[in-house]
């Protein structure tokens, strides 16, 4: 129960820190002017980009030509959020071990994804996922739902990511938080509209890469303060912390359903996300799908370890530091999951400190572009081009459209990042992975892999999958009691996937075999011809000739 | 792709062991990770005290190398996948386009 809720309460630990930290801190020089120096390259990236990205093709899949380290490292840098980067190494510096458990959660979706997922999709699709989950089932509504569960999905990651860049910039910047959405929301735009997958992978990379340097430089000297010794370094922080309770499993996992819960919306949710199946289209073949999957995993692994380190670094450096205490609340300023912005500064001054804020910066920025771009491709090309138009649209039309619906969503974004500032966000993230495990994840996969899935099956059950999500999310401790003030939560578990995935996998098998109609027989007699594309590649998208 | 193509595909008895063989691969991985990820949980859910026995005299408890361990696991079995895929199972997919367009 707990852990469930600690799953939905993890994108408010960025959030929150607003709530300890009211006002805004001086301005920070050192940060402002790296990061002005990352946003200069970034828009050289992007300008660099527009020119290369003339067809729809470029535009959703950057041509098709990046290579699988390539993307590995930009699924790593449009997966590690800086809410993963702060709040988990924040749950580390709190919660010791707890903090490892959350990291292995968020890590071992990719296998799964590996295994059942990323060659079929490549093999399959072109531009989005419901490009796979409608390849042989009828266009309009699955498009619809896929779209639907697309830009429900995007819709609530990208408001939790939008409140806390909002929030965490004026923390580290002394920016005001409505400047700070807007600037994130008018650099995203830019990069999208302008330099379309291509600069968004770009991106995504560069700060993979800043992220990557920034916490391994930290881990290391953590390290090389205590000889590197792992057990040096956890005797110091049970000294430190006067209590070796950090070392063992706290309240985080109490009753198993909810653990169960969160492992599933977890580890099937991230094989349900639109942004993320999208970068599978980018690479030329299956070939260098897999090796994304294989880099990714080892980048994202490697990162939730050193988030470990940092977090246990930041418990002998700051428990007992009168510097980053502070004297009215008690705990370190600013909550929790500033911890690692301390620790960069404990480390290494105010100019490790400008980096490190920088870098937190760009992480934001990285993944929204892809949020965005991912919301933009599910109104571009399945609702405008296949749903709207039935097919008969021309490629310039195709792109206007997804450039229009990306400056629509940026602004959407904005205004929501606003509004929902002083509200109770928590649940967000929480919900976004629960409804991509109950209706995105369980349509592509039957669709993929089970033959007698119908139309009517995949609509019928992914909705209910869908509604059941959202319905156990709003009745859950994080919506009844915190958002709506109610006593006690109607659904007792924090997660509602084990649930709601149930729901829309029986429901998927129930109505499909129900579904008697000659378009159903034609369906399924479909699905053999799908087979072999999907295990072979062949007829599959190649990479643009450029 | 033509039907013709299609045909010859589904008639030739590599693809049938293909497909066989991968799946077969696939799901097993999975179902190692499945169990190994699922095994951490439901430990920490039932019998925490086991994670918090101490290793030695330090302090590092059991449950730290076993959950470094979980995340080395997710690693290497997606390098064995991607290893055999790209291999073996690549090289089957060749061969078997190569005999469909040399049967033309």
């Amino acid at each position: 129960m707990k852990w469930g809720l600690l799953l939905l309460s993890l994108s408010s630990f960025v959030f929150a820190a607003d709530a300890q930290f009211s006002g805004k801190r001086d301005i920070n020089v050192s940060a402002i002017v790296m990061f002005l120096i990352f946003v200069l390259a970034t828009l050289g990236i992007t300008y660099w980009a527009a020119k290369r990205t003339k067809t729809a093709k470029d535009f959703y899949t950057a041509g098709g030509g990046i290579t699988g380290f390539q993307n590995g490292l930009a699924i790593a840098g449009d997966y590690m959020s800086a809410a993963s980067f702060l709040g988990i190494s924040g749950l580390v510096y709190l919660k010791g071990f707890d903090g490892l458990i959350y990291s292995i959660g968020f890590l071992v979706g990719w296998p799964i994804i590996l295994f059942l997922v990323a060659e079929q999709l490549r093999n399959l699709g072109k531009y989005t996922f419901s490009d796979v989950a409608s390849y042989r089932l009828r266009q309009t509504p699955i498009r619809t739902l896929a779209a639907l569960g697309s830009l429900a999905t995007v819709a609530l990651y990208l408001i939790a990511q939008m409140v806390g860049a909002g929030q965490l910039i004026q923390i580290l910047f002394g920016l005001d938080y409505e400047y700070a959405v807007v600037m994130v929301g008018i650099l995203m735009i830019l990069y999208v509209t302008f330099g379309g997958m291509l600069a968004t992978t770009w991106v995504q990379i560069i700060k993979a890469v800043l992220l990557l340097s920034g916490a391994s430089f930290m881990a290391i000297m953590i390290m090389y303060q205590v000889g590197f010794s792992f057990e040096t370094l956890f005797s110091q922080a049970v000294a430190a912390k006067k209590s070796a309770a950090i070392m063992a499993p706290g309240g985080l996992v109490s009753d198993p359903i909810s653990a169960i819960s969160l492992g599933m919306a977890l580890m099937f949710g991230t094989a349900g996300l639109p942004h993320i199946l999208m970068r599978f289209f980018t690479v030329s073949d299956a070939k260098e799908a897999r090796k994304s999957v294989f880099f990714a995993t080892g980048f994202i692994g490697y990162f939730y370890i050193l988030t470990f380190i940092i977090g246990f670094g930041a418990i002998v450096l700051l428990t007992n530091n009168p510097t980053y205490l502070d004297p009215i609340k008690g705990g370190i300023i600013g909550g929790g999951n500033m911890s690692a912005i301390h620790t960069a500064h404990a480390i290494g001054g105010n100019l490790f400190l400008g980096f490190i804020s920088a870098v937190a910066f760009a992480t934001i920025l990285a993944v929204v572009s892809g949020l965005t771009l991912a919301g933009a491709s599910a109104v571009s090309h399945d609702l405008y081009a296949n749903v709207f138009a039935r097919g008969r649209v021309d490629e310039m039309m195709e792109m206007k459209v997804s450039k229009y619906s990306t400056i629509a969503l940026g602004i959407v974004a904005i205004f929501l990042g606003i509004a929902f500032e002083k509200q109770n966000i928590a649940f967000m993230v929480g919900l976004a992975f629960a409804i991509a495990a109950s209706a995105n994840f369980p349509i592509l996969f039957l669709s993929m892999f089970w033959k007698k899935l119908t139309t009517k099956g995949a609509v019928w059950g992914g909705s209910l999958g869908l509604l059941t999500a959202v319905v156990l999310v709003v009745l859950s401790k994080a919506v009844w009691v915190d958002v709506l003030g109610n006593k006690t939560a109607i659904y007792a578990y924090g997660n509602p996937a084990i649930f709601s995935m149930a729901v829309a996998f029986i429901g998927i098998w129930l109505f499909s075999l129900m579904d008697q109609s000659e378009d159903a027989k034609k369906e399924i007699a479909a699905y053999e011809h799908q087979f072999i594309r999907s295990q072979t590649g062949i007829g599959a998208e190649g990479a643009s000739a450029h | 792709m033509s039907q013709h193509v299609y045909d010859r595909v589904k008639a030739n008895p590599k693809f049938a062991e293909l497909v066989q063989k991968r799946s077969r691969f696939a799901w097993q991985l999975s179902i190692v990770m499945l169990v190994v990820y699922y095994a951490f949980i439901l430990v920490i859910a039932f019998s925490p005290a086991t994670f918090a026995q101490k290793i030695g005299e330090g302090v590092t408890t059991v449950g730290i190398p076993v959950g470094l361990a979980v995340i080395v696991i997710a690693f290497v079995l997606t390098g064995i996948y991607t290893q055999r895929a790209n291999g073996e199972f690549d090289d089957m997919t060749h061969q078997i386009k190569e005999d469909v367009r040399s049967g033309e």
